[in-house]
């Protein structure tokens, strides 16, 4: 790279400036996950609001309107600010160091992709502060209820939607040319690791569909600013195709927010099995499979719209296709740790409990995909607890796991074991208390995104709550941990993990500020 | 140590739960049957999926426990060196590939039984609004008087604020329930009037959104009489979580005499459009439409939720020009919350609750409007 830039083997500058003018991969990459796990905090603190809602019938703490804004904001912040920041952050701290680069490839570009986040979740959490209310539509802000419907603050929301699109264009066009231009020598594309194999892949699915998010609330902004009529029925519009848009951005995004989880899930489990991962080709294929059929699958979200049988059927049998590249990667994973040689430690814990977490929230999803019995589940708790499982017990523990996993490489200290395994148990029941009764709800005819309930629903929901509330507090051990890991403890060795294999491993403890200036040994990288 | 004493305290309530779920209706924990053939055969597909669905989870989940617990390092487990397997792959990936297709020919029968709408005796739109169902009996000729109706929730605002006793069918009963006949193919046609809504009955196994701009057509056969509940389960704003399905299933012949009777009904309504009413009257029939109609974003002293729901109280409309004052309500406001109330209220309706607002959160105008002068002022809009 370039030779011109001195400073480089100074270490980073001192003080807010160093955050501030960084363009340094490890840095940029701590910036993602602390902002992720304040947004995190953020969405969890409105769950905690709808939870306590809804843990008894009857309105009582909010209006309906607040609680719409509640759910609302619960899930953007969620999906925008905190999970998909969080695997943009493990992707700039690991993606580099995998590969045996020195940095992203386009470090200037890194650092304003992280930069404008800030500014877009500032300007969407500010409407709540307005008197027209936050967004109230929902994370789907179906039309017309978010234009012709819509408090005025949804133009605030729409521009923080673009500033949150450019960022993820920016930091995948980033990643992409950095697995591409930057490996080592050696480092083959078959060789790389899985969580750098699963990025490539989100990285396109980004590139693909953040545009047609943002032609999406760009066709709201002129529907509700400039008298256009692409979803006003009375203007000549057509209040589906939003849909149809939306859901061709909305179906891979929702595999956006999971292959990475699958990369992690796939570096940690032969890790702590000390055996080499099943079936890596194949692991390889089904993510490009699963990215593939994230493209025709989008209508299964619209089942009860009014679509032709034709199209219905079409997308019953998509939908149930998916089933089967998922279905390799987790038989890859029982296979890895079938005949290993395992420990339990708390990565390991999460990585498990995401398997089969995540295979639960896959079974609700296939059962979701048969069209007929879908109309029944359709917008019910049973929908709830699908998508629930597959983010929380999913997409969260893995970025969980992937904390406790790397942490000692990213601080140079053991984190403390005891207090790691309380986050996980209490964690673990937690989730379940809270979202496996909601199967029940939903089933039993319990719409979704409502403040109050018929009598009937009373019972699972108090106990729903309860799991909310023991699962909320508990995501605050996780904060102790790692700034407890930050300041000290055990040194941890540049192996960390016995079973540990791949080039970060290489690298001292914590990873120095600027690694692989010079391309690491050939002979350091092996199969995966 | 209080992590475990909580975890106990979580373990205790589940059981509880579970035990007194168990004293309460079966359908608490799964998918209602239902009342109809779709939604027998849309049970019985939901049941075979998910019993594939804990036959695999045993099978995978299975052969990890039995992993986790024999071949861990703390027992002396030596890690084997196997990675890789082309049969087992193409073995995992056809055998579950096979499973689909079992459960797909199923439920393509399913669905497309359930898309054939054709061959309806008895034809109904269904029409949503925020934040209540309009339902339009489609007549055989015009000469016949019109059933429609709106359908609004009737559980009582105490109730859902808590200052009350919460009955039995809490936030699932309305003033008006649509009526149908056993054993009849009946064709629901659903539309919107502003946002999407859905259309849910789940003993009907029908749920469809009402999309404003189009129609769409869903059906159902009813076999057994009774009173069938549902709701809404497209988020449509605010009241969403307030809008309720009420369908009374009935015999012919009970069908029949209703029908007769709402048409009787609906002639006398548009008879009493002449009428002269009284101050009291008004105010008192004004008062239960605003209660039914408006306070949701007007609330209840009339102070709104500015600035998307203006005040009444002391607002320039509301104590301004009468006529203009109807015109609002007749019209609504474009682009606005505020919908056209025109065609969902009569003008016996439209005149008592104007004459209501005029007169109540300390508005004093004394005006007393009278259902001809709205209805001159609604065919003068047309």
């Amino acid at each position: 790279m370039s030779a011109s830039h001195d400073d480089h083997h100074h270490g980073p500058a001192k003080g807010l400036s160093r955050w501030l003018y960084t363009t340094n991969h490890k840095d940029i990459g701590t910036l993602y996950l602390w902002f992720s796990f304040a947004m995190f905090l953020l969405g969890g603190t409105f769950a905690m609001v709808i939870r306590a809602e809804l843990f008894q019938p009857g309105l009582q703490l909010v209006e309906p309107n607040f609680f719409n804004q509640m759910t609302t904001m619960h899930g953007l912040i969620m999906v925008f600010g905190a999970v998909m920041p969080a695997f943009v952050g493990l992707a700039n701290w690991l993606v580099p160091m995998m590969i045996g680069a020195p940095d992203m490839a386009l470090p200037r570009m890194n650092n304003w992709s992280f930069w404008i986040l800030p500014f877009a979740f500032a300007m969407l959490t500010a409407t709540l502060f307005m008197d027209a209310g936050a967004p109230n539509f929902g994370w789907t802000f179906y039309a017309p209820l978010s234009t012709t419907y819509a408090p005025s603050t949804v133009t605030f929301f729409i521009f923080a939607v673009h500033i949150m699109g450019a960022s993820s264009i920016m930091g995948s066009i980033n990643i992409i040319a950095t697995i591409l231009n930057m490996r080592a020598p050696g480092m083959t594309l078959m060789k790389m690791p899985l969580f750098v194999w699963t990025w490539l892949i989100t990285a396109y699915l980004l590139i693909a569909v953040m545009p047609v998010l943002a032609g999406v609330v760009t066709m709201m902004l002129f529907d509700i600013h400039f008298g256009t009529s692409f979803f006003n029925a009375a203007g000549g519009g057509d209040p589906v195709l939003f849909q149809h848009v939306f859901w061709f951005f909305g179906h891979p995004e929702v595999y956006i927010m999971i292959l990475p989880a699958f990369g992690v899930v796939s570096a940690i489990i032969p890790t702590f099995a000390r055996k080499r991962l099943f079936g890596y080709d194949s692991m390889v294929y089904a993510t490009a499979s699963i990215a593939f059929l994230s493209f025709i699958v989008w209508a299964h979200h619209m089942f009860t719209v009014g679509m032709p049988l034709a199209g219905e059927l079409f997308f019953m049998y998509a939908t149930m296709l998916i089933a089967v590249p998922t279905g390799v990667k987790v038989f890859n994973w029982v296979a890895t740790m079938f005949r290993g040689s395992m420990t339990f430690e708390t990565p390991m814990l999460f990585a498990i409990a995401f398997v089969v977490l995540f295979t639960m929230g896959g079974f609700t999803g296939l059962m979701l995909a048969i069209t007929p019995a879908d109309f029944q589940y359709h917008d019910t708790y049973f929908v709830v607890a699908h998508f629930h499982y597959v983010l929380v017990p999913g997409s969260i523990f893995s970025i969980m796991a992937a904390t406790y996993y790397w942490l000692p490489k990213w601080t140079g200290h053991m984190y403390d074991e005891r207090l790691g395994k309380l986050h996980f148990w209490l964690s673990f029941i937690g989730v379940n208390v809270l979202f496996f009764p909601q199967h029940f709800l939903g089933l039993a005819g319990m719409p979704r995104r409502i403040p109050d309930y018929a009598l009937q629903f009373a019972d699972f929901n108090w106990i729903s709550s309860i799991g909310g509330f023991l699962f909320g507090a508990s995501q605050l051990i996780l904060l102790v941990v790692v700034i407890k890991c930050i300041k000290g403890g055990k040194k941890a060795t540049a192996q960390v993990w016995e079973g540990a294999q791949g080039l970060e491993w290489t690298l001292d403890s914590p990873a120095p500020y600027h690694t692989f200036t010079t391309p690491p040994d050939p002979k350091l990288i092996h199969a995966q | 140590m209080l992590p475990k004493a909580k975890l106990w305290l979580v373990l205790t309530g589940i059981a509880t739960s579970l035990l007194s779920a168990n004293l309460q209706a079966a359908w608490d924990l799964n998918m209602t049957q239902g009342v109809t053939q779709i939604s027998r055969d849309t049970y019985d597909l939901h049941m075979q999926i998910l019993w594939w669905c804990v036959a695999i989870g045993v099978v995978v989940f299975g052969v990890m426990l039995w992993s986790i617990i024999n071949h861990r390092k703390s027992k002396g487990a030596v890690a084997a060196t196997f990675h890789e397997s082309t049969k087992v792959e193409i073995a995992w990936t056809i055998i579950p590939f096979v499973i689909l297709i079992l459960m797909a020919v199923p439920a393509t029968r399913v669905l497309t039984e359930a898309y054939d709408a054709t061959e309806s005796e008895i034809d109904i739109q269904v029409t949503g609004y925020q934040w209540r169902w309009e339902y339009t009996y489609i007549r055989e000729n015009t000469d016949e008087e019109e059933v429609s109706f709106y359908s609004i929730l009737s559980t009582p605002r105490e109730q859902i604020n808590n200052q009350m006793e919460k009955d039995e069918t809490y936030l699932l009963d309305v003033d008006n329930p649509m009526v149908i006949p056993i054993n009849t193919k009946v064709r629901f046609l659903l539309t919107s009037n502003d946002v999407i809504h859905a259309w849910w009955v789940p003993d009907f196994a029908v749920k469809r959104d009402a999309v404003p701009g189009f129609i769409n057509e869903t059906w159902a056969i009813v076999e057994e009489p009774g009173i069938y509940r549902g709701q809404c389960a497209e988020l449509c704003g605010i009241e969403h979580g307030f809008m309720p399905v009420v369908v009374h299933a009935v015999e012919r012949e009970e069908y029949d005499a209703w029908y007769a009777a709402k048409q009787d009904e609906a002639r006398v309504a548009r008879e009493m459009a002449n009428n002269v009413v009284t101050l009291s009257e008004s105010l008192e029939a004004g008062e239960q439409i605003y209660t039914t109609t408006c306070i949701a974003c007007h609330q209840p002293n009339g102070t709104g939720l500015p600035p998307a729901f203006p005040a009444l109280a002391g607002s320039s409309v509301v104590t301004g020009d009468l006529e203009a004052n109807i015109n609002l309500l007749i019209n609504g406001v474009p682009g606005t919350a505020m919908a056209a109330y025109g065609r969902q209220l009569s003008p016996v309706q439209l005149a008592a609750v104007v004459t209501y607002i005029r007169n109540s959160f300390g508005n004093t105008t004394g005006d007393l409007v009278q259902p001809a002068a709205v209805n001159t002022l609604i065919h003068a809009a047309q």
